[in-house]
Protein backbone atom coordinates (compact mmCIF):
# COMPACT_ATOMS: atom_id res chain seq x y z
CA UNK A 1 0.00 0.00 0.00
CA UNK A 2 1.20 3.25 -1.02
CA UNK A 3 1.50 6.65 1.21
CA UNK A 4 -1.78 8.21 0.06
CA UNK A 5 -4.18 4.87 0.26
CA UNK A 6 -2.45 4.83 4.00
CA UNK A 7 -4.04 8.10 4.42
CA UNK A 8 -7.48 7.88 2.82
CA UNK A 9 -7.97 4.27 5.01
CA UNK A 10 -9.04 3.97 8.85
CA UNK A 11 -6.99 1.55 11.19
CA UNK A 12 -8.69 -1.17 13.01
CA UNK A 13 -6.83 -1.53 16.31
CA UNK A 14 -8.58 -3.96 18.87
CA UNK A 15 -7.73 -4.19 22.69
CA UNK A 16 -7.60 -8.24 23.51
CA UNK A 17 -6.48 -8.10 27.00
CA UNK A 18 -6.20 -5.32 29.82
CA UNK A 19 -4.28 -7.55 32.81
CA UNK A 20 -1.83 -10.31 33.15
CA UNK A 21 -4.72 -12.56 33.55
CA UNK A 22 -7.61 -11.20 31.98
CA UNK A 23 -10.33 -13.37 29.75
CA UNK A 24 -8.82 -15.39 27.12
CA UNK A 25 -12.46 -15.42 24.96
CA UNK A 26 -13.41 -11.77 23.75
CA UNK A 27 -10.14 -11.62 22.23
CA UNK A 28 -10.59 -14.50 20.16
CA UNK A 29 -13.81 -12.92 19.09
CA UNK A 30 -12.41 -9.72 18.44
CA UNK A 31 -9.74 -11.28 16.03
CA UNK A 32 -12.79 -13.14 14.28
CA UNK A 33 -15.57 -10.52 13.86
CA UNK A 34 -13.93 -6.86 14.38
CA UNK A 35 -12.11 -7.07 10.97
CA UNK A 36 -8.69 -5.95 13.14
CA UNK A 37 -5.57 -4.53 11.24
CA UNK A 38 -3.86 -5.20 14.61
CA UNK A 39 -4.89 -6.95 18.38
CA UNK A 40 -3.39 -5.88 21.19
CA UNK A 41 -2.90 -7.43 24.41
CA UNK A 42 -1.99 -5.37 27.72
CA UNK A 43 -1.00 -7.57 30.41
CA UNK A 44 1.11 -5.42 32.83
CA UNK A 45 0.56 -3.87 35.86
CA UNK A 46 2.89 -1.99 38.05
CA UNK A 47 3.80 -4.90 39.44
CA UNK A 48 3.54 -7.57 36.95
CA UNK A 49 7.50 -7.98 35.25
CA UNK A 50 8.27 -7.86 39.06
CA UNK A 51 6.60 -11.12 40.03
CA UNK A 52 7.23 -12.49 36.42
CA UNK A 53 11.19 -12.00 37.24
CA UNK A 54 10.74 -14.08 40.16
CA UNK A 55 9.69 -16.90 38.41
CA UNK A 56 12.31 -16.44 35.67
CA UNK A 57 14.89 -16.64 38.37
CA UNK A 58 13.09 -19.86 39.11
CA UNK A 59 12.58 -20.93 35.95
CA UNK A 60 14.57 -19.64 33.56
CA UNK A 61 12.19 -20.34 30.54
CA UNK A 62 9.28 -18.76 32.52
CA UNK A 63 8.59 -15.04 33.34
CA UNK A 64 6.32 -14.28 30.27
CA UNK A 65 2.63 -14.41 30.70
CA UNK A 66 1.24 -17.19 31.59
CA UNK A 67 -1.66 -17.61 29.73
CA UNK A 68 0.07 -16.60 26.08
CA UNK A 69 -0.41 -19.95 24.46
CA UNK A 70 -4.35 -20.34 25.88
CA UNK A 71 -4.66 -16.56 24.22
CA UNK A 72 -2.72 -17.42 20.63
CA UNK A 73 -3.93 -20.82 19.84
CA UNK A 74 -7.58 -19.05 20.56
CA UNK A 75 -6.95 -15.71 18.22
CA UNK A 76 -3.64 -16.89 15.93
CA UNK A 77 -5.80 -18.57 13.21
CA UNK A 78 -8.35 -15.51 13.03
CA UNK A 79 -5.35 -13.05 12.89
CA UNK A 80 -3.38 -15.20 10.24
CA UNK A 81 -5.77 -15.59 8.26
CA UNK A 82 -6.79 -11.98 8.22
CA UNK A 83 -3.41 -10.47 8.52
CA UNK A 84 -3.99 -9.22 11.50
CA UNK A 85 -0.87 -8.61 13.27
CA UNK A 86 0.05 -8.71 17.31
CA UNK A 87 1.21 -6.52 19.69
CA UNK A 88 1.87 -7.20 23.00
CA UNK A 89 3.82 -6.72 26.13
CA UNK A 90 3.06 -10.14 27.04
CA UNK A 91 6.92 -10.90 27.01
CA UNK A 92 7.04 -9.28 30.68
CA UNK A 93 10.61 -10.43 32.39
CA UNK A 94 10.97 -12.88 29.56
CA UNK A 95 10.23 -11.65 26.15
CA UNK A 96 12.37 -13.52 24.10
CA UNK A 97 11.20 -16.94 25.63
CA UNK A 98 7.83 -15.62 24.46
CA UNK A 99 8.58 -14.92 21.33
CA UNK A 100 10.59 -18.81 21.15
CA UNK A 101 6.63 -20.54 22.69
CA UNK A 102 5.00 -18.24 19.84
CA UNK A 103 7.13 -20.27 17.08
CA UNK A 104 6.68 -23.32 18.62
CA UNK A 105 2.78 -22.35 18.70
CA UNK A 106 2.97 -20.94 15.19
CA UNK A 107 4.74 -24.16 13.85
CA UNK A 108 2.11 -26.14 15.79
CA UNK A 109 -0.53 -24.99 13.98
CA UNK A 110 0.48 -24.34 10.38
CA UNK A 111 0.37 -21.00 10.43
CA UNK A 112 3.74 -20.04 9.17
CA UNK A 113 6.04 -18.15 7.42
CA UNK A 114 5.49 -15.44 9.92
CA UNK A 115 7.70 -13.31 12.00
CA UNK A 116 8.10 -12.99 15.46
CA UNK A 117 9.71 -9.85 17.20
CA UNK A 118 11.01 -9.46 20.68
CA UNK A 119 11.61 -6.13 21.83
CA UNK A 120 14.77 -5.93 24.78
CA UNK A 121 16.35 -3.27 26.77
CA UNK A 122 13.36 -2.15 29.30
CA UNK A 123 15.41 -4.02 32.10
CA UNK A 124 17.63 -1.70 33.41
CA UNK A 125 18.67 -3.39 36.95
CA UNK A 126 22.58 -3.18 36.22
CA UNK A 127 21.90 0.43 35.12
CA UNK A 128 19.88 1.34 38.41
CA UNK A 129 22.25 -0.66 40.67
CA UNK A 130 25.32 0.83 39.50
CA UNK A 131 23.39 4.56 39.85
CA UNK A 132 21.90 3.46 42.91
CA UNK A 133 23.29 6.48 45.12
CA UNK A 134 22.57 9.01 42.67
CA UNK A 135 18.69 7.73 41.67
CA UNK A 136 15.82 9.66 43.51
CA UNK A 137 12.97 7.74 44.29
CA UNK A 138 9.91 9.30 43.37
CA UNK A 139 7.90 8.85 45.99
CA UNK A 140 10.01 10.45 48.68
CA UNK A 141 12.95 12.21 46.88
CA UNK A 142 15.71 9.84 48.96
CA UNK A 143 18.31 7.33 46.85
CA UNK A 144 17.83 4.12 46.07
CA UNK A 145 20.08 3.57 48.14
CA UNK A 146 18.10 3.73 50.96
CA UNK A 147 15.92 1.01 50.38
CA UNK A 148 16.09 -1.80 53.01
CA UNK A 149 15.57 -5.12 50.93
CA UNK A 150 16.76 -7.19 48.47
CA UNK A 151 16.05 -4.91 44.84
CA UNK A 152 14.98 -7.82 42.32
CA UNK A 153 13.73 -5.79 39.02
CA UNK A 154 14.17 -2.65 37.44
CA UNK A 155 12.28 -1.85 34.15
CA UNK A 156 11.90 1.29 32.34
CA UNK A 157 8.57 2.07 30.41
CA UNK A 158 9.77 2.14 26.85
CA UNK A 159 7.65 4.28 24.21
CA UNK A 160 6.21 3.64 20.93
CA UNK A 161 9.18 3.98 18.63
CA UNK A 162 10.48 0.41 20.13
CA UNK A 163 7.26 -1.35 18.54
CA UNK A 164 7.73 0.83 15.50
CA UNK A 165 11.24 -0.49 14.94
CA UNK A 166 9.94 -3.85 15.07
CA UNK A 167 7.24 -3.24 12.59
CA UNK A 168 8.79 -1.70 10.38
CA UNK A 169 10.84 -4.56 10.06
CA UNK A 170 7.92 -6.50 9.18
CA UNK A 171 7.26 -8.52 12.48
CA UNK A 172 3.43 -10.07 12.05
CA UNK A 173 3.92 -9.97 15.88
CA UNK A 174 5.85 -7.88 18.70
CA UNK A 175 6.33 -9.10 22.11
CA UNK A 176 8.00 -6.56 24.44
CA UNK A 177 8.95 -6.29 28.35
CA UNK A 178 8.34 -2.79 29.79
CA UNK A 179 6.19 -0.34 27.73
CA UNK A 180 4.12 2.07 28.15
CA UNK A 181 0.52 0.93 28.06
CA UNK A 182 -0.86 3.49 25.91
CA UNK A 183 2.47 2.85 23.73
CA UNK A 184 1.37 -0.46 22.66
CA UNK A 185 -1.38 0.94 20.49
CA UNK A 186 0.17 4.15 19.68
CA UNK A 187 2.59 2.34 17.96
CA UNK A 188 0.88 0.54 14.98
CA UNK A 189 -0.66 4.20 14.42
CA UNK A 190 2.41 5.92 13.54
CA UNK A 191 3.54 2.80 11.48
CA UNK A 192 0.71 2.67 9.49
CA UNK A 193 0.16 6.31 8.89
CA UNK A 194 3.51 7.65 9.57
CA UNK A 195 2.96 10.35 11.98
CA UNK A 196 6.51 12.35 12.51
CA UNK A 197 7.73 11.28 16.27
CA UNK A 198 7.82 14.86 17.14
CA UNK A 199 4.31 15.89 15.50
CA UNK A 200 3.30 16.12 19.40
CA UNK A 201 -0.61 17.41 18.80
CA UNK A 202 -1.02 13.95 16.32
CA UNK A 203 0.53 11.85 18.95
CA UNK A 204 -1.85 13.51 21.37
CA UNK A 205 -4.55 12.29 19.49
CA UNK A 206 -3.48 8.89 19.23
CA UNK A 207 -3.04 8.14 23.32
CA UNK A 208 -6.09 9.86 23.46
CA UNK A 209 -7.99 7.23 21.63
CA UNK A 210 -5.23 4.94 23.21
CA UNK A 211 -5.93 5.64 26.88
CA UNK A 212 -9.76 5.10 26.00
CA UNK A 213 -9.12 0.86 25.49
CA UNK A 214 -5.78 -0.13 27.25
CA UNK A 215 -8.12 -1.06 30.28
CA UNK A 216 -9.94 -3.31 27.36
CA UNK A 217 -13.49 -3.82 28.51
CA UNK A 218 -13.40 -0.89 31.00
CA UNK A 219 -14.51 1.62 28.09
CA UNK A 220 -17.21 -1.37 27.05
CA UNK A 221 -19.12 -1.20 29.66
CA UNK A 222 -16.47 -3.17 32.41
CA UNK A 223 -16.78 -2.23 35.97
CA UNK A 224 -19.56 0.65 34.93
CA UNK A 225 -22.82 -1.69 35.88
CA UNK A 226 -24.98 0.04 38.83
CA UNK A 227 -27.88 -1.52 38.79
CA UNK A 228 -30.72 1.17 38.68
CA UNK A 229 -28.29 3.82 38.04
CA UNK A 230 -26.21 2.44 35.77
CA UNK A 231 -27.04 -0.31 33.50
CA UNK A 232 -25.42 -2.41 30.86
CA UNK A 233 -27.23 -5.17 28.77
CA UNK A 234 -25.76 -8.08 28.97
CA UNK A 235 -22.86 -8.28 31.43
CA UNK A 236 -22.07 -11.76 31.30
CA UNK A 237 -21.19 -11.45 27.39
CA UNK A 238 -19.02 -8.11 27.78
CA UNK A 239 -17.58 -7.12 23.99
CA UNK A 240 -14.11 -6.00 24.25
CA UNK A 241 -13.44 -2.46 22.71
CA UNK A 242 -11.74 -1.40 19.21
CA UNK A 243 -10.28 1.71 17.66
CA UNK A 244 -11.21 2.84 14.35
CA UNK A 245 -8.37 5.57 13.54
CA UNK A 246 -8.40 8.13 11.08
CA UNK A 247 -4.71 9.22 9.55
CA UNK A 248 -5.88 12.61 10.86
CA UNK A 249 -6.11 11.48 15.00
CA UNK A 250 -10.07 11.28 14.93
CA UNK A 251 -11.25 7.89 16.46
CA UNK A 252 -13.87 6.00 17.48
CA UNK A 253 -14.31 3.61 19.89
CA UNK A 254 -16.73 0.96 19.43
CA UNK A 255 -17.14 -3.11 19.64
CA UNK A 256 -18.20 -6.28 17.70
CA UNK A 257 -22.61 -5.89 17.22
CA UNK A 258 -23.80 -8.59 19.16
CA UNK A 259 -21.88 -8.54 22.16
CA UNK A 260 -22.16 -7.33 25.34
CA UNK A 261 -21.90 -4.24 27.38
CA UNK A 262 -22.49 -1.11 25.97
CA UNK A 263 -19.93 2.14 24.70
CA UNK A 264 -21.38 5.72 25.41
CA UNK A 265 -19.88 9.41 26.85
CA UNK A 266 -20.74 8.22 30.26
CA UNK A 267 -18.33 4.98 29.59
CA UNK A 268 -15.99 6.69 27.82
CA UNK A 269 -15.71 9.62 30.64
CA UNK A 270 -15.05 7.46 32.77
CA UNK A 271 -12.35 5.46 31.21
CA UNK A 272 -10.76 8.90 30.04
CA UNK A 273 -10.49 10.06 33.81
CA UNK A 274 -9.50 6.99 35.16
CA UNK A 275 -5.95 7.19 36.36
CA UNK A 276 -4.85 10.18 35.19
CA UNK A 277 -3.96 13.25 37.23
CA UNK A 278 -3.42 16.18 36.02
CA UNK A 279 -6.06 15.98 32.81
CA UNK A 280 -3.83 18.82 30.60
CA UNK A 281 0.13 17.08 31.71
CA UNK A 282 -0.55 13.20 31.30
CA UNK A 283 3.11 12.14 30.80
CA UNK A 284 3.43 9.28 28.17
CA UNK A 285 7.26 7.81 27.08
CA UNK A 286 5.97 9.38 23.52
CA UNK A 287 4.18 12.62 24.11
CA UNK A 288 2.83 14.50 27.01
CA UNK A 289 -1.04 14.05 26.88
CA UNK A 290 -3.59 17.17 27.25
CA UNK A 291 -6.96 15.84 27.36
CA UNK A 292 -9.03 19.25 28.69
CA UNK A 293 -10.45 19.99 25.36
CA UNK A 294 -11.33 16.24 24.72
CA UNK A 295 -14.93 15.93 23.01
CA UNK A 296 -16.75 12.42 23.28
CA UNK A 297 -19.85 12.35 20.68
CA UNK A 298 -22.25 9.29 20.22
CA UNK A 299 -21.95 8.60 16.69
CA UNK A 300 -24.05 5.37 16.80
CA UNK A 301 -25.01 2.78 19.38
CA UNK A 302 -21.99 1.91 20.91
CA UNK A 303 -20.04 4.38 18.71
CA UNK A 304 -18.02 7.25 20.12
CA UNK A 305 -16.03 9.76 18.10
CA UNK A 306 -12.73 11.09 20.41
CA UNK A 307 -11.78 14.57 18.97
CA UNK A 308 -9.52 17.32 20.57
CA UNK A 309 -6.62 15.68 22.16
CA UNK A 310 -3.37 17.24 22.08
CA UNK A 311 0.11 16.85 22.92
CA UNK A 312 3.28 18.69 23.92
CA UNK A 313 6.82 17.72 24.25
CA UNK A 314 7.75 13.87 25.43
CA UNK A 315 9.64 14.13 28.74
CA UNK A 316 13.72 13.75 28.63
CA UNK A 317 13.67 11.24 31.22
CA UNK A 318 11.81 7.51 31.15
CA UNK A 319 9.84 6.13 34.31
CA UNK A 320 11.39 2.85 35.92
CA UNK A 321 9.59 0.52 37.69
CA UNK A 322 12.09 -1.16 40.66
CA UNK A 323 10.78 -4.08 42.27
CA UNK A 324 12.04 -4.69 45.83
CA UNK A 325 11.48 -7.91 48.45
CA UNK A 326 10.67 -5.95 51.44
CA UNK A 327 9.22 -8.48 53.98
CA UNK A 328 6.17 -10.27 54.62
CA UNK A 329 2.43 -9.78 55.09
CA UNK A 330 -0.06 -12.12 56.90
CA UNK A 331 -3.51 -12.33 56.22
CA UNK A 332 -6.53 -14.03 58.27
CA UNK A 333 -10.17 -13.52 58.58
CA UNK A 334 -12.89 -15.37 60.54
CA UNK A 335 -16.99 -15.14 60.41
CA UNK A 336 -18.91 -14.42 63.17
CA UNK A 337 -22.40 -14.90 62.47
CA UNK A 338 -26.44 -14.61 64.14
CA UNK A 339 -27.78 -12.04 67.06
CA UNK A 340 -24.30 -10.33 69.27
CA UNK A 341 -21.99 -10.89 66.25
CA UNK A 342 -20.04 -7.88 66.19
CA UNK A 343 -19.23 -8.33 69.86
CA UNK A 344 -18.32 -11.56 69.37
CA UNK A 345 -16.05 -10.05 66.69
CA UNK A 346 -14.83 -7.12 68.80
CA UNK A 347 -13.73 -9.62 71.83
CA UNK A 348 -11.99 -11.59 69.28
CA UNK A 349 -9.88 -8.68 68.16
CA UNK A 350 -9.40 -8.12 71.64
CA UNK A 351 -7.86 -11.49 72.15
CA UNK A 352 -5.71 -11.40 69.17
CA UNK A 353 -4.24 -7.93 70.10
CA UNK A 354 -3.11 -9.46 73.61
CA UNK A 355 -1.69 -12.91 72.39
CA UNK A 356 0.45 -10.89 69.91
CA UNK A 357 1.53 -9.23 73.02
CA UNK A 358 2.21 -12.12 74.45
CA UNK A 359 3.94 -13.85 71.99
CA UNK A 360 5.99 -11.04 71.06
CA UNK A 361 5.04 -10.43 67.66
CA UNK A 362 6.77 -8.03 65.42
CA UNK A 363 4.82 -6.19 62.93
CA UNK A 364 5.58 -2.79 61.27
CA UNK A 365 1.81 -2.54 60.64
CA UNK A 366 -1.37 -4.09 61.83
CA UNK A 367 -4.55 -3.35 60.21
CA UNK A 368 -8.04 -4.61 61.87
CA UNK A 369 -10.93 -5.26 59.27
CA UNK A 370 -14.47 -5.54 59.71
CA UNK A 371 -15.96 -7.02 56.57
CA UNK A 372 -19.87 -5.73 55.81
CA UNK A 373 -18.95 -2.58 58.52
CA UNK A 374 -16.17 -0.87 57.40
CA UNK A 375 -13.59 -2.71 55.49
CA UNK A 376 -13.10 -0.34 52.60
CA UNK A 377 -13.61 3.04 54.20
CA UNK A 378 -12.72 2.72 57.63
CA UNK A 379 -14.04 5.80 59.85
CA UNK A 380 -15.48 7.76 56.33
CA UNK A 381 -17.93 4.30 55.93
CA UNK A 382 -21.54 5.57 56.76
CA UNK A 383 -22.92 4.42 59.80
CA UNK A 384 -24.66 0.90 60.26
CA UNK A 385 -28.16 0.39 60.23
CA UNK A 386 -28.54 -2.15 63.15
CA UNK A 387 -26.90 -4.89 63.81
CA UNK A 388 -25.24 -6.79 60.23
CA UNK A 389 -26.17 -10.72 60.84
CA UNK A 390 -22.58 -11.55 60.01
CA UNK A 391 -19.27 -9.79 60.01
CA UNK A 392 -16.23 -11.22 58.63
CA UNK A 393 -12.52 -10.42 60.90
CA UNK A 394 -9.89 -9.71 59.19
CA UNK A 395 -6.36 -9.18 60.50
CA UNK A 396 -3.56 -7.83 58.08
CA UNK A 397 -0.13 -7.42 59.34
CA UNK A 398 3.12 -6.59 57.76
CA UNK A 399 6.73 -7.85 59.15
CA UNK A 400 10.46 -7.50 57.98
CA UNK A 401 10.36 -11.50 59.12
CA UNK A 402 8.50 -14.10 57.92
CA UNK A 403 8.14 -16.19 61.35
CA UNK A 404 5.95 -12.56 62.44
CA UNK A 405 4.06 -12.94 59.31
CA UNK A 406 3.04 -16.62 60.33
CA UNK A 407 2.62 -16.10 63.94
CA UNK A 408 0.02 -13.53 62.87
CA UNK A 409 -2.01 -15.56 61.07
CA UNK A 410 -1.81 -17.98 63.46
CA UNK A 411 -3.50 -16.55 66.37
CA UNK A 412 -6.49 -15.92 64.25
CA UNK A 413 -6.16 -19.53 63.45
CA UNK A 414 -6.61 -20.38 66.71
CA UNK A 415 -9.27 -18.57 67.47
CA UNK A 416 -12.03 -21.49 66.71
CA UNK A 417 -11.58 -23.20 70.41
CA UNK A 418 -9.86 -20.47 72.07
CA UNK A 419 -11.66 -17.54 70.99
CA UNK A 420 -15.49 -16.36 71.38
CA UNK A 421 -18.02 -18.54 70.33
CA UNK A 422 -19.88 -19.83 67.36
CA UNK A 423 -17.46 -18.34 64.31
CA UNK A 424 -16.42 -20.24 61.04
CA UNK A 425 -13.45 -21.89 59.90
CA UNK A 426 -10.50 -18.92 59.57
CA UNK A 427 -8.55 -18.69 56.54
CA UNK A 428 -4.83 -17.33 56.32
CA UNK A 429 -2.41 -16.81 53.95
CA UNK A 430 1.11 -15.66 54.35
CA UNK A 431 3.15 -13.95 51.39
CA UNK A 432 6.34 -11.59 50.48
CA UNK A 433 5.51 -8.51 49.84
CA UNK A 434 6.99 -7.18 46.31
CA UNK A 435 7.08 -3.17 46.69
CA UNK A 436 6.93 -1.11 43.84
CA UNK A 437 9.03 2.26 43.31
CA UNK A 438 9.83 4.35 40.92
CA UNK A 439 12.71 6.26 39.53
CA UNK A 440 13.47 8.42 36.47
CA UNK A 441 16.53 7.39 34.37
CA UNK A 442 18.25 9.13 31.33
CA UNK A 443 16.33 8.00 27.72
CA UNK A 444 20.34 7.58 26.73
CA UNK A 445 20.62 4.71 29.99
CA UNK A 446 18.51 2.19 26.97
CA UNK A 447 19.75 0.85 24.04
CA UNK A 448 16.74 -1.31 23.04
CA UNK A 449 17.14 -4.55 20.37
CA UNK A 450 14.47 -6.11 18.25
CA UNK A 451 15.70 -10.36 17.82
CA UNK A 452 13.72 -11.63 15.31
CA UNK A 453 12.32 -15.16 14.54
CA UNK A 454 11.32 -16.95 12.21
CA UNK A 455 8.52 -19.47 12.05
CA UNK B 1 -34.07 32.10 47.93
CA UNK B 2 -34.43 28.37 46.36
CA UNK B 3 -35.70 25.52 48.84
CA UNK B 4 -32.84 23.17 49.00
CA UNK B 5 -33.41 19.30 49.64
CA UNK B 6 -30.22 16.63 50.05
CA UNK B 7 -29.62 14.04 48.61
CA UNK B 8 -26.50 11.80 47.97
CA UNK B 9 -24.45 12.94 45.60
CA UNK B 10 -24.75 9.41 43.86
CA UNK B 11 -28.41 10.69 42.09
CA UNK B 12 -26.24 13.83 40.51
CA UNK B 13 -23.03 11.91 39.01
CA UNK B 14 -20.84 8.79 38.44
CA UNK B 15 -17.17 7.46 39.61
CA UNK B 16 -14.47 5.33 39.00
CA UNK B 17 -11.53 5.49 41.03
CA UNK B 18 -8.00 3.99 40.18
CA UNK B 19 -4.45 4.42 41.54
CA UNK B 20 -0.93 5.07 40.97
CA UNK B 21 1.66 3.85 43.77
CA UNK B 22 0.65 5.51 46.89
CA UNK B 23 -1.92 8.08 45.17
CA UNK B 24 -5.49 7.41 44.21
CA UNK B 25 -7.55 9.86 41.44
CA UNK B 26 -11.27 9.79 41.81
CA UNK B 27 -13.17 10.83 38.30
CA UNK B 28 -16.34 11.97 38.96
CA UNK B 29 -19.27 13.00 36.24
CA UNK B 30 -22.32 14.52 35.92
CA UNK B 31 -25.39 12.42 34.73
CA UNK B 32 -26.52 16.09 33.17
CA UNK B 33 -24.24 18.81 32.02
CA UNK B 34 -26.73 21.06 34.19
CA UNK B 35 -25.64 19.10 36.92
CA UNK B 36 -22.23 19.73 36.69
CA UNK B 37 -21.89 23.66 38.67
CA UNK B 38 -23.54 22.08 41.22
CA UNK B 39 -20.66 19.35 41.83
CA UNK B 40 -18.28 22.38 40.97
CA UNK B 41 -19.45 24.55 43.77
CA UNK B 42 -20.19 21.94 46.57
CA UNK B 43 -17.49 19.08 45.72
CA UNK B 44 -14.52 21.20 46.88
CA UNK B 45 -11.44 19.72 47.45
CA UNK B 46 -11.27 20.46 51.19
CA UNK B 47 -14.78 18.59 51.44
CA UNK B 48 -13.36 15.66 49.71
CA UNK B 49 -10.55 15.11 51.92
CA UNK B 50 -12.86 15.56 54.68
CA UNK B 51 -15.24 12.88 54.02
CA UNK B 52 -12.74 10.45 53.03
CA UNK B 53 -11.36 10.69 56.78
CA UNK B 54 -8.40 9.34 57.74
CA UNK B 55 -7.50 7.39 54.22
CA UNK B 56 -6.10 10.73 52.46
CA UNK B 57 -2.86 11.09 54.33
CA UNK B 58 -1.19 13.89 51.55
CA UNK B 59 -2.51 16.21 49.72
CA UNK B 60 -5.77 16.50 47.53
CA UNK B 61 -6.10 18.63 44.41
CA UNK B 62 -9.02 19.01 42.08
CA UNK B 63 -8.91 19.26 38.47
CA UNK B 64 -11.97 20.74 36.55
CA UNK B 65 -12.91 19.04 32.83
CA UNK B 66 -16.09 21.38 32.12
CA UNK B 67 -15.88 19.84 28.32
CA UNK B 68 -16.75 16.37 29.54
CA UNK B 69 -18.80 17.76 32.74
CA UNK B 70 -16.35 16.18 34.96
CA UNK B 71 -13.93 16.94 37.85
CA UNK B 72 -11.17 14.63 38.35
CA UNK B 73 -9.63 14.03 42.60
CA UNK B 74 -6.18 13.25 42.72
CA UNK B 75 -5.60 11.80 46.25
CA UNK B 76 -1.81 12.22 47.50
CA UNK B 77 -1.16 8.90 50.38
CA UNK B 78 -4.37 7.34 49.98
CA UNK B 79 -3.37 4.06 49.09
CA UNK B 80 -2.02 2.76 52.62
CA UNK B 81 1.51 3.03 50.94
CA UNK B 82 1.36 1.98 48.04
CA UNK B 83 -0.77 -0.44 45.94
CA UNK B 84 1.78 -2.74 46.44
CA UNK B 85 2.80 -3.12 50.30
CA UNK B 86 -0.88 -2.12 51.41
CA UNK B 87 -2.95 -4.26 54.03
CA UNK B 88 -6.16 -3.01 52.88
CA UNK B 89 -9.07 -5.14 50.71
CA UNK B 90 -8.88 -2.80 48.43
CA UNK B 91 -5.26 -1.68 47.89
CA UNK B 92 -6.04 0.36 44.38
CA UNK B 93 -8.58 2.07 46.37
CA UNK B 94 -11.07 1.15 43.10
CA UNK B 95 -13.83 1.03 45.52
CA UNK B 96 -13.33 5.13 46.34
CA UNK B 97 -15.58 5.63 43.19
CA UNK B 98 -18.45 4.39 45.50
CA UNK B 99 -17.16 6.17 48.86
CA UNK B 100 -17.35 9.65 47.08
CA UNK B 101 -20.96 9.27 45.89
CA UNK B 102 -22.12 8.74 49.67
CA UNK B 103 -21.03 12.78 50.21
CA UNK B 104 -24.40 14.47 50.77
CA UNK B 105 -25.42 17.73 48.30
CA UNK B 106 -27.36 20.45 48.85
CA UNK B 107 -30.16 20.27 45.53
CA UNK B 108 -32.04 23.51 44.12
CA UNK B 109 -35.81 23.03 43.56
CA UNK B 110 -35.96 22.73 40.41
CA UNK B 111 -33.45 19.54 40.23
CA UNK B 112 -34.45 18.10 42.96
CA UNK B 113 -38.01 17.88 41.45
CA UNK B 114 -36.11 16.54 38.65
CA UNK B 115 -34.62 13.74 40.43
CA UNK B 116 -37.41 12.91 42.50
CA UNK B 117 -39.49 12.38 38.85
CA UNK B 118 -37.04 9.94 38.17
CA UNK B 119 -38.04 8.03 41.26
CA UNK B 120 -34.59 9.57 43.49
CA UNK B 121 -35.22 10.28 46.67
CA UNK B 122 -33.41 12.71 49.07
CA UNK B 123 -31.38 11.30 52.10
CA UNK B 124 -33.81 10.71 55.17
CA UNK B 125 -32.78 13.22 58.07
Amino acid sequence: MNQSERQGRVLRIGAGASYAGDRVEPATELAKHAQLDYLVYETLAERTIALAQLERLKNPDAGYNELLADRFYGALPYCRAQGTRIVSNMGAANPRGAAQRTVEIIRELKLGPMKVAAVLGDDVLEYCLAHRDTLKLMENGKPLSSLEGKIVSANAYLGADVMVDALARGADIVLTGRVGDCSLFLAPMIHEFGWAMDDWDILGKGQVGADMVECGANVSGGFFADPGYKEVPDLGNLGYPFLEVAADGTIVVTKVSGTGGLINRATCTEQMIYEIHDPANYITPDVVVDFTEVTLDEVGPDRVMIKGGRGKPRPEQLKVSVGILEGWIGEAMITYAGLGCLNRAKLAEEVVRKRLQIGGVNLQELRVDYLGVNALHGDASLPLQGEPYEVCLRFAGRARERRDAVKLANEVETLVGKGPASSSIPTKTVREVLAIYSVLIPRSAIRHEVVMEVA
Amino acid sequence: MKTLKTFYLRELAHARSGDKGDTNNVGLIAYEPHYYPLLVQQVTVERVKAHFGTIVKGAATRYEMPRVHALNFVLEGALGGGVTRSLSIDPHGKSYSALILTLPMAVPEDIAAELMQRGRKPIPW
